[in-house]
């Protein structure tokens, strides 16, 4: 149903991953993807692999669930994987017809495609084990900073999980729709692309008009139950550290520390 | 307790300004037009009317989320229009609305009933006995972890009112808050605000169209573009058929019953509310006449 689906794609589980601090998970990641692009040697490659192993572990997510989110980049990992093969100046490897695969273009290749999986697998890991809720908090947590040159964190996030709150709601409501117009003969699926574009300006409309009569009952729910932005609010599930993050930040260190130091200099 | 003043207002008019496309005026509505009511601490009041009778626009009032045009309201002795109680307000007079969905902040039961004391600044410990004593209170406790998408109406509106009980108001006004609920789901509204009003003295006004839930208030209002027409005790209102269908009202089917049995010359009395009563007058009836 469509009350069901989950965004993101949180996997429900008990493990030493879920239960982290969703600011080290944001900043483990950022630092990961930031490693992938430092290293550019095999050593860095297989450490990079090995942290990611015993990451996945850790995590209790299947394996089968991690590599779904795979699917979604193979074309863009074909494309990547194909250009630089062919397109790669160098000394030539293999050559038939009017295409040489260079010594050059197989090492960028095979580095390209590994980065690009890695960061993938990453990312994948973070918003498998962490709820969307979870995740937002942490962001507001981390860009605080950037309260001081007037963006406004704390409206950002509170428009993100109301967003996250009313994404079901809005599908449902769509869902509802789309029947009432069928059943008075409105026609979503057969005809050319525009004209099937066309034919969802009667889904569209009522859509957007009820999604704004929402968002005006929101506000006023919202100011009825004393909202006033994020000045002087409190918390009642505040991001707190505890031991277990602060040893996950030193192993995200450990791990940046031999990245620079091996994925660098031994080549 | 029921005697100290909860809320009043005094020749409260509120106006609509309709314009058309240039923004000339083009007329003006009054929505609510000078009305004057008080409310004791403790009482269960009852505000009926149709559509378009004005009562959602005068429950705006009470929170103010809407500042009167003419006249001036008070709550708990404070007057809407004075900034520095907004808040105090917006806190002492809790507020329901009718849709479930759309009150609804929070994506899981328990922190939407954390917003309202997180606004206010709640210290994070109080804040989950205030969420835990709250949804006691309207039965959702064993829901405290569930998504608000996988309840029905009835429990969202129980929601919503745990999320207002949690920030200790002294009154609640509830805007048709059973509108867009089933039958089942209107009890259990209705069944959870009149026990917050009898256990814990919270004063609740009921704003509805549904006659069946104000025989249990202690004052109606009836309201008819943007007046109040009648005020009593339920039983003093529906004594007034005739009066009410004149407003475009129904009566509970009961008093309905009593009414036409009292029409064709039975000696049953005024304002019958409950099947019970009229089975007992009945009975009575019956056994006199054989």
């Amino acid at each position: 149903m469509l009350k069901d689906i989950t965004l993101g794609q949180y996997y429900q589980t008990e493990s030493k991953i879920h239960k982290l601090d969703p600011r080290v998970k944001i900043v483990a990641t950022l630092l990961f993807i930031i490693s992938l692009f430092v290293a550019d040697n095999f050593t860095g490659y297989v450490i990079a692999a090995a942290f990611l192993t015993l990451e996945i572990r850790m995590s209790h997510v299947p394996l089968k669930f991690i590599m779904r989110g795979m699917k979604t980049i193979f074309f863009l990992l074909l494309i990547t994987v194909v250009f630089n093969l062919f397109l790669t100046p160098g000394t030539a490897l293999v050559h038939f017809w009017k295409l040489t695969i260079t010594m050059e273009g197989l090492k960028l290749a095979t580095m390209m495609a590994v980065r690009l999986v890695f960061l993938i697998l990453g990312s994948s890991v973070m918003t498998l084990t962490t709820t969307p809720n979870h995740l937002t908090d942490g962001l507001e947590s981390l860009m605080n900073p950037l309260k001081k040159l007037h963006v406004p964190v704390h409206e950002i996030s509170m428009m993100m999980s109301i967003a996250l709150r009313f994404i079901p709601i809005l599908l449902e409501e769509t869902d509802k729709i789309m029947k009432a117009q069928m059943a008075r003969g409105a026609d979503f699926e057969s005809g050319s692309v525009i004209r099937r574009a066309k034919n969802l300006v009667p889904l569209l409309v009522p859509l957007f008009i009820s999604a704004f009569r929402r968002a005006n009952d929101l506000a006023m729910a919202m100011e009825a139950r004393c909202y006033r932005g994020g000045e002087g609010r409190t918390k009642m599930k505040p991001l707190i550290y505890r031991k277990r993050d602060a040893v996950a930040y030193l192993t995200v260190l450990g791990y940046m520390v031999l990245m620079v130091v091996f994925g660098k200099i031994l080549f | 307790m029921k005697n100290e003043e909860m809320l009043r207002t005094e020749n409260l008019t509120f106006e609509y300004i309709r314009r058309d496309e240039e923004g000339n005026v083009e007329g003006i509505t009054k929505a609510v037009d000078q009305v004057n009511l008080d409310v004791k601490r403790g009482e269960f009041i009852a505000i009926l009317g149709h559509n378009g009778s004005g009562k959602s626009t005068l429950a705006k009032h009470f929170n103010a989320l809407l500042y009167p045009t003419e006249g001036a309201v008070w709550v708990d002795g404070m007057n809407t229009q004075e900034d520095s109680h907004l808040w105090d307000i917006r806190q002492n007079a809790g507020m329901i609305f009718q849709n479930p969905d759309n009150q609804i902040i929070g994506q899981v039961v328990e922190e939407d009933v954390g917003f309202g004391p997180e606004n206010m600044g709640v210290p994070t410990q109080e804040i989950w006995q205030r969420v835990e004593e709250s949804l006691k209170a309207v039965g959702m406790y064993e829901y405290r972890k569930a998504s608000p998408n996988h309840l029905s109406g009835g429990q969202k509106q129980r929601v919503s009112i745990a999320g207002v009980i949690a920030m200790h108001p002294k009154c609640i006004i509830m805007d048709e808050p059973t509108a867009m609920l089933d039958p089942n789901g209107r009890k259990e509204v209705i069944r959870a605000a009149r026990a917050l009003n009898e256990v814990e003295g919270i004063t609740i006004i009921l704003i509805t169209h549904y006659m069946e839930e104000v025989i249990y208030a202690d004052r109606i209002f009836v309201m008819d573009q943007g007046h109040v027409e009648m005020q009593g005790t339920p039983r003093e209102i529906f004594s007034q058929v005739e009066r009410l269908k004149e407003l475009r009202l129904d009566v509970p089917q009961v008093t309905l019953l009593a009414y036409e049995l009292k029409k064709r010359g039975l000696p049953v009395p005024d304002g019958i509310l409950t099947r019970k009563e009229l089975v007992d007058v009945l009975t009575r009836i019956y056994a006199q006449q054989t």
